[in-house]
């Protein structure tokens, strides 16, 4: 090859891996700026604030080096999250392979129902009236919960993640989303009931 | 608890009516029906507030450190940038 013929690609090639290292850099730091609500949501998939960090750390880890399959302009914390919970799958069948019980829930008025017998009905009107359920509380019911319904309720509750992005986080159709949550929501409000009301 | 078909009706469309997910026949069946009934209004709202209150119980800050160790699994850094 000549000297003339060489320079130009080279240079070419030296753009490239400029441009390649800036985008790299602009999408590390979107990452990191969603930290805080990506461990929000993973808190509260697993048991411990430990095993959150790792969860995490181990999302990070996989998100820097396959950077390159994120789309620009797409949700970047649904993408993390997709990460994330794939990683939790996989680490969910190693360590716990609890069978998934189905637990019975109640309808929807049911807590409400059940604060009115202890509060009266004119309780329900105050606005503090959900401080009669502890916070503690609150975060055990939640992590009592099959974990197919916990992750679609911490996803879309916590996360205020669409159905959509629900499903597309946890590969499973919207249907199963909405049936999931809405039935994760009634057992969770049934849990509260009983582990807060009595 | 209730027997009225209504407030059992209304009871079904409340998760959709917070989630906005409901067709627009059946909001103003669930609105319709929350104007005249002292019932199902303080429970919805009552859902509303327990929502916003399970979100906020069950919201717990990154902790201090976590931003350090996850910025360190960045990939080097060009030159120059």
């Amino acid at each position: 090859m000549s000297e003339s013929g060489a320079a130009e690609p080279e240079e070419d090639a030296g753009r490239r891996v400029a441009n390649e290292a800036r985008e790299r850099v602009h999408f590390e730091e979107e990452a990191l700026g969603l930290a805080d609500q990506v461990y929000r949501v993973a808190r509260r998939m697993v048991g411990t604030r430990e095993e959150a960090e790792e969860l995490v750390q181990d999302t990070y880890a996989r998100a820097f080096r396959s950077w390159k399959s994120f789309t620009p302009g797409t949700n970047m914390r649904a993408w993390l999250l997709r990460i994330l919970t794939n990683l939790n799958t996989d680490r969910g069948r190693k360590i716990q392979r609890t069978p998934d019980q189905q637990p019975l829930e109640e309808s929807d008025y049911y807590l409400a129902n059940r604060l009115a017998a202890v509060e009266g009905e004119q309780a329900l009107e105050q606005e503090q009236v959900v401080e009669r359920l502890s916070q503690g509380g609150v975060v055990n019911a939640l992590a009592e919960l099959p974990h197919d319904f916990r992750d679609v309720v911490v996803l879309v509750d916590l996360g205020e993640f669409s159905y959509a992005d629900a499903a597309q986080i946890l590969d499973v159709p919207i249907g199963t989303v909405m049936s999931r949550l809405h039935r994760g929501r009634r057992i969770l409000k049934k849990t509260l009931a009983e582990e807060s009301l009595t | 608890m209730t027997e009225d078909p209504d407030c059992e009706k209304c009871e079904e469309l409340l998760q959709g009516y917070l989630d906005r997910d409901l067709a627009a026949e059946e909001v103003l069946i669930a609105e319709g029906h929350l104007e005249d009934c002292d019932y199902c209004r303080r429970r919805y709202r009552f859902e509303a507030q327990l929502r916003r209150y399970i979100r906020i119980s069950a919201s717990e800050r990154m902790p201090a450190g976590l931003l350090a160790k996850l910025a360190q699994l960045r990939g080097p850094t060009a030159d120059g940038l």
